[in-house]
């Protein structure tokens, strides 16, 4: 059974936007539906790319947020305001001091779009015709900043950066600094807009990326024996995180609770996943360790699985090796079957899709899982979402760089 | 070009860059607590008015365009020692 912490943090509010919605509320239906983001890129930059399929936010973003402000801001930063107001405004904009009020936004490649833009204007223009707003836009604390500014917060900005897990690892940081009492609320999450013509060429240079060109929404298939790598996406995720006793004060129990997280690295190899999953294994018994639970306790996993080969089966061992026989009764959901992979966004979003889990009660099904792998011996939710008790559930997150992080989320109290 | 011309014109720069309606940019009021334009928008302003009148606008002086009305005046007089 799960046990209260002795300072319980609460998820107070929720946000996304995604390549299945503009904000979480529709990412959430489309995921359930069984939808995909996925669509060939037709765009003339793509022509030539050995890739040419990836998952982009349906969404206008000069209309999304105020022009005057999106001119200033690259578009990782952008996607950052959108999801960071969703959730804001979720949480009934919570009063409170600015003095206590923080930010972790993470981006695990930032403003690359800027970057490449900006060198273009270097080249063909000149440095005079340079923007003067290329450093904000490409500095990786540019969206950590960019949210820290429309709300104020005043008791720290932070942006962990540690590739695909970056997401995760501004939650984990977030409930560390309202535990250490150097916040009561914290706006944290990840975000990344990287679907551009050099980071689509250099992950289909490392071999990570599915060449399924022709069928871009049979693409992303998360331990499916025909899985052939992972089909880059782009959004942002946030969360709002508020000390227990802020949040009560004030009328609100929280969407579930943020119990423990665990953080570790293989320390093997700078791209490739240990392949007997002792790091990622190690996050989540650090977890568990960190929220006072037990591997029976948990219901249901949102693993990190991207589709890659190497990365699927080592992730599905470290679940075997941290949860043991208790795996058995885990529903298992990979939901970068219908998302993409968002990078630093991912573990952000993918958290706020296991808060709604536990909520909802309901476990998304992995789409295009058509014949799972033999070497995934998990309780894997395929064809159709799952009904079921979820009183606790964890998100894994798992970055180039070694990195692990394991987030452990309980029912509201 | 007149400076009322010239007015006009630049009120269309500052449009196309900071999206503040050009009906809007009058003379008198201050980039900075009328029209709430930052020092980085107003580099790409100048940037853009450069381009639009044929004229160079030296660091220098962009600290000392304090309204429209002195940015008008100063492409007006750049104009002519042109």
């Amino acid at each position: 059974m799960t046990r209260s912490h002795p300072a319980d943090v609460l998820v107070t509010g929720l946000g996304a936007v995604t390549p299945l919605g503009a904000t979480l509320a529709e990412t959430w239906a489309a995921l359930l539906s069984g939808a995909s983001g996925a669509r060939r890129l037709t765009e003339d930059w793509a022509a030539e790319l050995p890739v040419r399929i990836a998952a982009t936010v349906p969404v206008d973003l000069n209309v999304a947020i105020d022009p005057a402000l999106a001119r200033t801001l690259d578009r990782s930063q952008q996607l950052a305001i959108c999801a960071a107001d969703e959730a804001w405004t979720d949480a009934g904009a919570p009063d409170v001091d600015p003095e206590r009020l923080a930010v972790v936004v993470s981006t695990g490649i930032g403003g690359v779009t800027t970057l490449l833009e900006q060198y273009d204007a270097l080249r063909d223009r000149g440095p005079r015709r340079v923007s003067p707003f290329t450093v904000p836009r490409i500095m990786p604390n540019g969206p950590a900043a960019a949210v820290g500014l429309r709300l104020g917060a005043r008791a720290g900005v932070h942006a962990p950066v540690s590739a695909c897990a970056s997401g995760a690892e501004a939650i984990a940081l977030a409930l560390d600094l309202i535990r250490a009492g150097r916040a009561d609320v914290v706006v944290c999450g990840g975000t990344e807009a990287a679907v551009s013509p050099l980071p689509m060429a250099a992950f289909a240079a490392m071999r990570a990326l599915s060449t399924r060109n022709e069928e871009p929404q049979a693409a992303s298939r998360p331990f499916d024996k025909q899985r052939d790598g992972f089909v880059l996406g782009e959004g942002a995720g946030v969360l709002v995180l508020e000390r227990g006793e802020h949040a009560l004060a004030r009328g609100r129990r929280g969407h579930a609770r943020l119990v423990g997280a665990g953080v570790s690295n293989d320390a093997h190899h700078v791209a490739a996943p240990d392949p007997s999953g002792a790091g990622a294994a190690r996050a989540m018994t650090l977890a568990l360790r960190d929220a006072d639970l037990a591997p029976v306790d948990v219901a249901h996993v949102n693993a990190h699985a991207t589709s890659t080969p190497a990365g699927d089966v080592a992730e599905s061992r470290a679940i075997r090796s941290a949860l043991g026989a208790a795996a058995d009764g885990v529903a298992v959901t990979a939901t970068k079957s219908g998302t993409g992979h968002l990078l630093g966004a991912a573990g952000a979003v993918e958290a706020a899709f296991t808060v709604l889990a536990i909520g909802a009660g309901i476990v998304p099904a992995i789409r295009n899982l058509d014949d799972p792998d033999d070497d995934v011996a998990l309780d894997v939710v395929r064809v159709a979402p799952r009904t079921m008790a979820v009183p606790v559930a964890l998100s894994n997150s798992f970055g180039f760089g070694g990195h692990n992080v394991a987030l452990a989320f309980a029912a509201a109290a | 070009m007149t400076s009322t011309e010239i007015l006009a014109r630049f009120a269309a720069v500052v449009e196309e860059v900071v999206g503040i309606p050009a009906r809007d940019v009058t003379p008198t009021k201050s980039f900075t607590d009328d029209l709430d334009i930052d020092s980085l928008s107003m580099v790409e302003i100048a940037t853009a008015a450069e381009d639009a009148f044929g004229v160079t606008i030296p660091d220098s002086v962009l600290g000392d365009l304090r309204t429209v009305a002195d940015a008008v005046d100063f492409i007006t007089r750049a104009g002519v020692a042109a």
